[in-house]
């Protein structure tokens, strides 16, 4: 200290070779005499893997061609893309009919884009979920008929569900609401079963009928896997807290079936749904293939939720139960009021992981025979005259299901560091 | 808790419809009469169907002859096998994958995770890109591709890449050469075992003298020659044997020597290149939530960079790396079942066989059920006897 001498220095640039674009490539690509020689043939790699996939991809690629005779001996048959890429994204839906399909996965990715939105997470996104739903549905079946047990059957359950969840803030008001909607559920359900009511459905029917088995492509993967998530979702809620309830024999069940789900690979269980189910029913009753997919679909991702939501409900302090049990609330009030809130929100960015993973996992149900993305993809491959260029599709297939994936991860990461935002330090 | 003690001190006073232990008995019950009502119902259909279509149900069928080929298979099998023989071959298949799969998967993943740390900026990059190439799109994709690339990229057995005469690549498959069958085999078989039992002694007398003296000893290079050297030294005892059965192309395919086939390939590689994309995020989160003190102070005991990674971070990172790490070997076990996409005939696919020929779908399901959760349990207490074993001991 005693050598600096006293008054004002200028300040010094500091040295170029630390600053700048050089600085940033000399700390960060040759810091070492390793590091160097590390980058040099990872660059040499880079460069002689990157030249000859250009040179196939692009250089020498075929964009335009009759049929895939027209491409061999050059580079990628793009020209299979562009006559299939219909076939790939809609499969057999009638082909002057894919407007549909289309309008139903831009309804789909819309409620997908809107629930991504902080801002909307309250009842309108229920609402917006219902309406969405509907209107994708009634687009790709056409005609939707609901019977009335049905109507009747939703009217009991919705009510009752008020009721329960509803019961200690619901105002007296709203109360009555949802009993008088039970109310007339379950009598309209006697009345149906006993026949004083004769049967009826509600016919919606603006389009032509296409059945199930006539779907394919993006639209059945996007429904497999928003669709198993949102009904497996209440079903993992409930699993989970069966699993840390002190009942002995409810939490037997809960175990029993989660190990038992998550310890067997998802294709034994579309295996199951495919030869297995038609047995379980009554002779005569039959339920649609899509349909089985979709069960199993649910049960699967049921069990990784449940045991998700069980790592957010063990990351709550116990301090939490005892003052909800302290302020005599019951089990419902405390679970609904709040534990679940709690849980929930911790939960948020793995179940979305967990969302990615059953996007992924879909594509499975090509074994049992539907016509998910994967599989239309697969199918393209079958023409005799495009025979011979997996390649070009299944890396056309992959960018698709890239897009979609690594969107999700970036908003899964994004989304769990603002809701940590104010539990960081 | 806090209700139960309340509900057991007044009960004289509340009616039993607001005890909360009554209450709770009611509801289970109720709850396991629902469940009970519906696994009757579906099974007094499942017996209805099953008379009507007059399937015999039981596991006598396991007895009766298979009649179908089975590409690869670890023991004696041809079509006069029985089912429950063909069975047992996809099991072996399935062991085989899970754990090639595993270790090779750990190896790469634990490679690409360093990578992502490495100073180097191109190389963090390139694994991080990896990991995102691989990780967001399903394997089964990347199991077709593989297949298809390995299948239409290769020559035909006729114009296989011939190396030394001796290894064979066509779209058939890799042919080489392997010893003849000899009775040295087993005998080097048997001393590669004892070297394995004898590198895990001395390991543990290694680390009780370390902890009495100080005096390192060294570990890996003595059990690497208890392990390569028993087995050599076995084999020039028993007269070093080396006939060969050496690939020949006859008639359209080869014959001799041992095969690696395509879909075996291609589902280990697919598997290998999709999992160690998650493993390598799990380790290096795991190196990661590391304190930097922990480097810091072991390199001011002078503790060299090796040895602060051997002796004092991966100690640690195991502890936050094995639970994650137990589920993705789970994982590599369950998706080896999508051998059944590209033809490979593990476990699934010779009971899925078995099944459109006899069937016993109830019977076969089972049986994969069982397998896999034997499977499954069996890997998830070995890995909870590990991580007991390298867990903090907190005092």
């Amino acid at each position: 200290m005693a050598d600096v001498l006293p008054g004002e220095r200028p300040q010094l640039a500091p040295p170029v070779d630390d600053t700048g674009p050089l600085g940033w490539v000399r700390k960060n690509l040759f810091s070492s005499w390793g590091n160097g020689i590390t980058t040099v043939v990872l660059i040499v790699a880079i460069g002689w893997i990157l030249s000859g996939f250009l040179h196939w991809a692009v250089f020498t690629a075929t964009f335009d061609a009759k049929s895939g005779a027209e491409c061999r001996g050059h580079g990628a048959c793009w020209a299979l893309i562009r006559e299939k890429y219909r076939y790939i994204f809609f499969g057999s839906f009638p082909y002057e009919q894919h407007w549909r399909p289309l309008f139903a996965v831009v309804a789909m990715l819309a409620m997908l884009i809107l629930s991504s939105d902080r801002r909307m997470w309250n009842k309108r996104l229920i609402a917006i979920w219902g309406v969405g739903s509907f209107v994708a549905f009634l687009l790709m079946f056409g005609q939707i008929h609901i019977s009335l047990g049905l109507i009747l059957f939703v009217a009991l359950a919705a009510g009752g569900l008020g009721m329960i969840l509803r019961g200690a803030i619901a105002t007296p008001g709203e109360l009555n609401g949802w009993r008088a909607l039970a109310a007339v559920g379950a009598l309209g359900l006697i009345g149906r079963i006993t026949g004083v009511i004769p049967t009826w459905s509600l016919a919606i029917a603006p389009l032509s009928y296409v059945e199930t088995g006539l779907w394919g492509g993006i639209p059945v993967t996007l429904i497999l896997a928003t669709y198993g998530l949102v009904f497996a979702f209440p079903f993992g809620i409930l699993l989970a807290l069966g699993r840390r309830s002190n009942l002995p024999l409810i939490k037997g069940l809960c175990v029993g079936f989660i190990e038992l789900i998550r310890g067997v690979p998802l294709i034994s269980l579309l295996i199951m749904a495919s030869v297995m189910l038609p047995l379980f029913l009554p002779s005569g009753m039959t339920i649609d293939k899509f349909l089985r997919a979709q069960v199993a679909v649910i049960l699967f991702a049921g069990a990784y939720i449940a045991e998700i939501i069980r790592g957010g409900l063990q990351s709550l302090p116990k301090g939490q139960f005892e003052a909800a049990d302290a302020m005599g609330l019951n089990y419902v009030q405390k679970t609904t009021l709040i534990i679940l809130p709690q849980a929930l929100r911790v939960v948020i960015p793995p179940l979305i992981n967990t969302f990615i993973g059953f996007f992924k996992d879909t594509s499975l149900v090509l074994i049992i025979g539907i016509f998910d993305f994967l599989n239309t993809a697969n199918q393209a491959l079958v023409d005799p005259n495009w025979a011979g260029f997996p390649g070009e599709v299944y890396l056309f297939a992959a960018f698709i299901y890239f897009c979609f994936c690594y969107s999700m991860s970036r908003y899964s990461k994004h989304l769990e560091i603002e809701l940590n935002k104010g539990t960081r330090r | 808790m806090a209700v139960e003690a309340l509900g057991s001190q007044t009960k004289a006073k509340v009616p039993p419809w607001n005890d909360p232990v009554i209450r709770g008995w009611v509801f289970q019950i109720v709850v396991v009469a629902l469940v009970g009502l519906l696994a009757w119902f579906l099974v007094s259909n499942t017996i209805e169907n099953l008379q009507r279509q007059k399937i015999a149900s039981g596991f006598h069928y396991l007895e009766r002859e298979a009649g179908f080929e089975i590409g690869d298979t670890m023991i004696q099998y041809s079509p006069a096998s029985t089912y429950a023989r063909a069975i047992f071959v996809g099991l072996l298949n399935t062991l085989k994958v899970a754990v090639l799969g595993i270790f090779m998967a750990t190896v790469l993943g634990t490679m690409i995770g360093v990578g992502r740390l490495s100073p180097n900026w191109l190389l963090a990059k390139i694994c991080e890109a990896y990991v995102e190439m691989f990780r967001n799109v399903p394997l089964l994709l990347w199991l077709f591709l593989i297949y298809k690339l390995i299948s239409e990229a290769f020559p035909g057995p006729r114009q296989a890449i011939n190396v030394l005469n001796s290894f064979f690549l066509s779209n058939r498959g890799l042919y080489f050469p392997v010893p003849l069958a000899d009775p040295a085999y087993e005998w080097m078989g048997i001393a590669f075992l004892v070297g394995i039992v004898a590198t895990v002694f001395v390991a543990r007398w290694a680390k009780k003298r370390q902890d009495a003296t100080g005096l390192p000893f060294p570990t890996i290079k003595a059990g690497l020659g208890l392990i390569v050297g028993l087995p050599i030294l076995v084999w020039l005892a028993c007269g070093a044997p080396h006939h060969m059965s050496w690939p020949e192309l006859k008639g359209f395919n080869f014959d001799g020597g041992m095969v690696i086939q395509p879909e075996f390939t291609a589902l280990l590689v697919g598997l290998v290149l999709y999992t160690s994309a998650f493993v390598a995020e799990i380790v290096r989160s795991g190196i990661l939530a590391l304190h930097k003190g922990q480097s810091e102070a072991a390199m001011a005991i002078g503790l060299s960079r090796g040895q602060v990674m051997r002796l004092v971070l991966l100690p640690q990172a195991l502890r936050i790396i094995v639970p994650p790490m137990t589920s993705q070997y789970l994982n590599i076990t369950k998706n080896s079942s999508l051998a059944i996409a590209i033809g490979y005939p593990d476990l699934v696919a010779s009971v899925n066989v078995t099944i459109n020929q006899t069937g016993q779908a109830i019977e076969n399901i089972l049986i994969i059920m069982a397998a896999y959760l034997s499977v499954s349990l069996s890997i998830s207490a070995f890995m909870n006897w590990y991580n007991k074993r390298i867990a903090l001991r907190e005092r």
